[in-house]
């Protein structure tokens, strides 16, 4: 289909170029975002985890492998919280479910909500780490001087490239208290959307 | 109707004349430029000497950032602008740009932001400080106050640009005088076409990344914010799908001129015509696929980081070409070495080898340990200082006469070049050791074993701002003392825009010349 033009060549060049450059606008905002995050998650690129797993290996533990699983955890800048795993390294068979806790403790006199969110590498272990259960699909409201126990059972796949021996996962932990306001808002919008989560 | 300029002030408020429109943008550029130039003296006093001396580190992080920023968007595009308006339509044959009055508003809306963007160095808070490149989150969550002025100003010229860059492919395909093919035409136009498209394409990309950044920083989105579900390594990439193609808008149109003096002072036609244009063509496309090459650090997949290298190292294929062509159009040629000349020759050694130190930090795995220290500096100085700008300078001492009808004092202009020349070398050439020696960019302290190359650093850099105090001295000399010029002011010139009368008149080929 030819789309109407003007007579005048100069009205229809300039007509196309600014479509050109509203097109290229419209790129940036609208379709690059976007098109980043579907490529991070198909390659892992950003070591970004998936979301929650349901599936289950029918072939059980593969014990000939052992994988040690680092657990590394930050606080981003200015979030107050005591926040950590409760070992540091564990070794794990490829199939097998294994079960890590981490603790939060909120020492501030104020509600807060913290959302911690993953990066794994080496990136191309991203695809093979699933998270069965994870405290990072939701925030985690904490009243002024609550403590909380915050599991997360994870799978490492049967599948991972041999080359892979260690895998490191770390969580920065974010203050999102001011956007997403009182820790009971929080609180009320996980329990109405838990299934629903990402991470 | 009347044919003159209009009298007094209105004359520039409103003129839609090219030329008015094409001197008031290279003014402009060379006010930004000596504004730009005094803020990088401030950088490179306080390094003179390890240790904090002058002023304190934030405000040296506002110095660097703005140098670039004006340096940029304020003295290299506006004179390319500028350029292109006085020459575009003399060499093509055209009577005036094809969009007047888009033309004028295009450049009045530039001193607005710049206005904008130096009134945050008076705000609380202080100016933007986080580098030309303002990553996220440097940028949004860790930025100053004034960061919404500094995104409005980026708007606005953007705006400006891309209205500029419509107005020159409307002209450039709309207003050639009959029998100027596209392969006639001289290759600063050609330059400037495939430039314009550049703008247009990754002017509104910039656009669209400040727009977020205002959107997360005001509006509670998160694109570039981890706690959100953002990434601040998509911020590189937009930026950076903006950023190089913005280094070859800066060099394309050097390109063309370029190969507009060698011909002349050689007395010899450009040699490889045809293979200039498609070089020029090739750079321009190659320059949308190797964006990620300012980001290897990042985490890739040695894939991407391949495929990155490569794509890299191929634009030194058509960037040789035209270093050949050139020095193939000065092969047993009659040279002779006027001040535009020695500009060019300047140009074509010292822009080889930024490009061979652009070919350096193309290797991945070595630019693990060049990344963000000073060799990264030397080498994007050499391409903008001798490239982009000797170019611009060059461009002024060749058509300078066209413009004014006088000529300019030869020795004082030799005097420029090789003051320029010096100083230029003595500033950047050591910057290279102290990069590999593993001085990192954008700090105002630095170890005691960089002392040596930094002191040097700094002499040369107030020599080279010294030599442009002359050459302001030498086109005011030229405006209002010089000796009268004739039409073809060189010997061996050619092109439309030597058959006009010098100085050129007001209106120009108001009916079109005839193309042999």
């Amino acid at each position: 289909m030819k789309l109407p033009m003007p007579s005048n060549p100069l009205t229809a060049l300039c007509l196309k170029l600014c479509g050109l450059a509203t097109g290229m606008f419209v790129f940036a905002i609208w379709i690059m975002p976007p098109m980043y995050e579907v490529f991070c998650e198909i390659t892992g690129l950003n070591g970004k985890t998936g979301g929650r797993y349901e599936a289950v290996d029918v072939r059980g533990a593969d014990t000939s492998r052992t994988i040690r699983v680092q657990f590394v955890a930050f606080n981003n800048d200015g979030m107050p919280w005591e926040f950590g795993p409760e070992v540091r390294t564990l070794h794990v068979h490829p199939g097998e479910q294994v079960r890590i806790d981490y603790s939060a403790y909120n020492p501030t006199e104020r509600d807060m909500v913290g959302q911690a969110i993953p990066s794994l590498t080496p990136f191309m272990a991203a695809n093979y780490f699933h998270k069965t259960e994870c405290f990072c699909f939701e925030q985690q409201p904490l009243t002024a001087g609550e403590r909380a126990e915050m599991p997360m059972l994870f799978i490492v796949d049967r599948d991972i490239p041999a080359s892979v021996n260690t895998i490191t996962l770390s969580y920065t932990l974010f203050d999102v208290t001011d956007r997403f306001g009182s820790s009971r808002a929080a609180a009320e919008r996980n329990s109405g959307r838990v299934a629903a989560a990402t991470n | 109707m009347a044919h003159g300029p209009a009298k007094g002030l209105s004359r520039w408020l409103f003129t839609t004349n090219h030329k008015d429109i094409g001197s008031m943008y290279l003014w402009f550029s060379f006010a930004m430029f000596i504004i730009g130039g005094i803020f990088a003296l401030v950088i490179r006093a306080e390094l003179f000497e390890p240790g904090m001396q002058i002023v304190d580190p934030n405000f040296f992080n506002q110095m660097t950032t703005l140098h670039g920023l004006i340096m940029v968007f304020g003295a290299i595009m506006p004179a390319f602008v500028g350029l292109a308006n006085w020459m575009l339509p003399m060499m093509i044959g055209a009577p005036d740009m094809a969009l007047p009055r888009m033309n004028n508003w295009s450049f009045w809306i530039l001193p607005f932001a710049f206005f904008m963007l130096l009134s945050t160095l008076f705000m609380p808070g202080g100016a933007p400080n986080f580098g030309w490149t303002f990553y996220a989150p440097l940028s949004t969550t860790y930025a100053p106050e004034s960061v919404t002025f500094f995104i409005f100003a980026v708007h606005i010229m953007g705006a400006s640009s891309i209205m500029g860059a419509i107005n020159i492919v409307a002209t450039i395909l709309n207003m050639r005088a009959p029998g100027m093919t596209l392969m006639k035409m001289p290759l600063f136009v050609w330059t400037w076409l495939i430039t314009a498209y550049l703008l247009i394409a990754v002017m509104p990309v910039l656009a669209g990344l400040v727009t977020m950044m205002l959107m997360d920083i005001h509006f509670g989105t998160s694109f570039f914010d981890a706690a959100g579900g953002g990434d601040p390594v998509l911020f590189q990439h937009i930026f950076w799908f903006f950023g190089h193609p913005e280094v070859y808008i800066m060099i394309l149109p050097a390109f063309g001129i370029i190969s507009a003096i060698i011909p002349t002072f050689a007395r010899k036609p450009l040699f490889g015509y045809s293979s200039m244009v498609y070089a020029s063509a090739s750079i321009a496309f190659l320059s949308f696929i190797v964006w990620a090459h300012h980001m290897f650090t990042v985490g890739m997949p040695i894939a991407g980081e391949l495929f990155f290298m490569y794509a890299t190292m191929l634009i030194a294929v058509p960037t040789g070409v035209k270093v050949f062509n050139w020095v193939a159009t000065m092969f047993r040629g009659a040279m002779t070495f006027e001040t535009p000349m020695l500009f060019s020759i300047a140009f074509v050694i010292l822009f080889t080898i930024g490009g061979l130190s652009g070919l350096m930090l193309a290797i991945a795995p070595a630019d693990f340990q060049y990344h963000d220290t000073y060799f990264v500096v030397a080498h994007f100085h050499y391409v903008l200082v001798p490239g982009a700008l000797f170019s611009i300078i060059a461009a002024v001492y060749y058509w300078l006469p066209k413009w004014t009808g006088r000529m300019y004092n030869e020795i004082l202009g030799k005097t420029h070049f090789w003051v320029a020349f010096v100083g230029l070398n003595v500033t950047f050439f050591p910057m290279h050791f102290a990069g590999l020696a593993g001085m990192p960019r954008r700090i105002p302290d630095y170890h005691m074993m960089f002392a040596d190359w930094n002191m040097i650093s700094s002499v040369g850099a107030f020599i080279f701002g010294a030599s442009q105090i002359l050459f302001l001295y030498i086109v005011l000399d030229t405006i209002f003392r010089g000796k009268k010029a004739t039409d073809r002011v060189w010997e061996n010139s050619e092109g439309l825009e030597w058959t006009v009368a010098s100085p050129a008149p007001y209106h120009t080929f108001s009916t079109p010349p005839e193309i042999k």
